[in-house]
């Protein structure tokens, strides 16, 4: 029996929602150090930001107080955790063809009617995912999530650091110098926030049991979705 | 309302156990393991010696931010400022063949070294500034650094929260070509605020790494029963001793 969910595909996606969890808490607790945002590679006074960010209070932050030197700590380490596994779930996800027979699109899927009619059904809370594991909206959150998002959260961390600066400065022009990358990370993470919020709300409307069950179990490939 | 506190109450009792668990001793081995990962990560990554990245003159920041201390108050201090800093000595010692007393004179003497660079701050911002000044390798090889010597520390005239400001790296960032002892920012004497008349550039780390106001070097073996013990002042304080990420 070949389960819904592979092994490797449940221990990232619970490893991957911790990290993500303390990475954006420990953030904020970052952010509160200096809330403000730049483009391009220079910037500290209120006339060069292109945005000012409202201090994040401490219920939200780790830790649960003002501590910049602990709030690294965390977000540093976690940062290999979340990094490592994404890139062992890849390896492993192209390995078990889930990427493939899962994710890809095809050309007919991108018709804008076809794309009309899957954004009607999701508003009727009909999840139907015509004979596919996962339906058109689904394949393009998870894909930009996957391809997009989250390897942009790396790039960006990493283009930050002045150690990685000096050994890719590459790196750092291409996402358009150090205080870019820093608003891009900003603007990122929360595009994680939104995906979890939709993640969870639309978890919560198609049978949250089966579906939690399935993420930790592993499920059965003819459950119902 | 009453799912907001929820959401809430979920929030803080998940960000205190995180407060708990970061005062553990396991966390504290974790996150030093975490901190050597990187320092080798970035060693790995560039090889041997990698430059950080220069920047045309267009680049540079109209103002550079003094942070954390901004001036030394002290009677002596004002002295040497009144005097333009002509009897300021940058003393050079510890586990070395020939120590030695250097004068800005002696300094500015030296091959010079000038680098539009970018500071980045911990908290996030970065400014880019000029600095001039000679190279620390060729003095700490000038003065013979012995081979049981594994760090190099940097004593400074600050007091900041009435602790004496210091910091230290490792022998590969203290002969890197780029790690000047600068005098001058943007062409012009270092201003006050930024660590007037001389201040370490260690560039590839955050700017707590750059001594300013400094006053002495030194080799040691360890950084054991210096200050806190840490290597640093903000070290000492909790931020990380490799402060290139």
């Amino acid at each position: 029996m070949r389960r819904r969910h592979a092994l490797s595909t449940r221990l990232w996606h619970w490893i991957n929602a911790l990290s993500l969890v303390v990475l954006f808490m420990s953030g904020l607790n970052i952010s509160n150090a200096h809330p403000r945002l730049y483009w391009g590679d220079k910037g500290f006074t209120p006339a060069e930001a292109w945005a000012e960010i409202p201090r994040f209070p401490h219920w939200l932050t780790i830790p649960d107080h003002y501590s910049l030197a602990a709030a690294r700590d965390w977000h540093v380490l976690f940062a290999w955790v979340f990094a490592l596994s994404l890139l062992l779930f890849m390896v492993a996800a192209l390995r078990n063809r889930h990427f493939a027979r899962d994710l890809v699109t095809r050309a007919r899927e991108w018709r804008p009617a076809a794309i009309g009619a899957d954004i009607r059904a999701h508003l009727r809370l009909r999840f139907d995912h015509g004979g596919g594991k996962y339906n058109f909206l689904q394949k393009l959150s998870y894909g930009v999530v996957l391809f997009i998002l989250l390897p942009l959260m790396i790039l960006t961390g990493m283009a930050m650091s002045p150690g990685v600066d000096a050994a890719w400065g590459w790196l750092g022009a291409a996402l358009g110098g150090r205080q870019s990358a820093r608003s891009l990370h900003f603007i990122a993470a929360w595009g994680l926030v939104g995906f979890s919020v939709g993640h969870v709300v639309l978890v919560l409307l198609s049978g949250p049991w089966g579906q939690v069950r399935a993420m930790i179990t592993g499920g059965r490939t003819d459950e119902a979705a | 309302m009453r799912r907001r506190n929820l959401l809430a109450g979920l929030a803080a009792t998940l960000t205190a156990g995180c407060t708990r668990i970061g005062q553990s001793e396991t966390f504290g081995t974790l996150v030093d393991a975490a901190e050597g990962l990187h320092r080798r990560a970035h060693r790995a990554m560039g090889g041997p010696a990698p430059l950080a990245r220069e920047y045309p003159r267009s680049a540079i920041s109209p103002f550079f931010r003094g942070n954390g201390s901004i001036d030394v108050a002290t009677d002596a201090y004002r002295a040497h400022q009144a005097s333009g800093f002509a009897d300021w000595r940058l003393a050079v010692g510890g586990m070395v063949e020939r120590p030695m007393q250097l004068s800005l004179a002696d300094l500015t003497a030296l091959p010079q070294r000038t680098q539009i660079t970018r500071h980045d701050c911990v908290e996030g911002w970065s400014a880019i500034g000029e600095w001039t000044g000679p190279q620390l390798g060729p003095i700490l090889e000038r003065a013979g650094v012995r081979p049981e010597a594994r760090y190099i520390l940097f004593r400074c005239a600050d007091l900041l929260g009435g602790a004496p400001y210091y910091e230290s790296c490792d022998l590969a960032d203290a002969f890197h070509p780029q790690t000047i002892i600068a005098h001058r920012l943007n062409g012009d004497p270092l201003p006050v605020q930024n660590g007037a008349p001389l201040r370490l550039r260690l560039e590839r780390q955050l700017g707590y790494k750059h001594a300013k106001y400094l006053a002495g070097i030194e080799a040691v073996a360890s950084l054991e029963g210096i200050g806190g013990g840490k290597g640093g002042y903000w070290e000492d304080r909790g931020y990380q001793w490799y402060a290139g990420i």
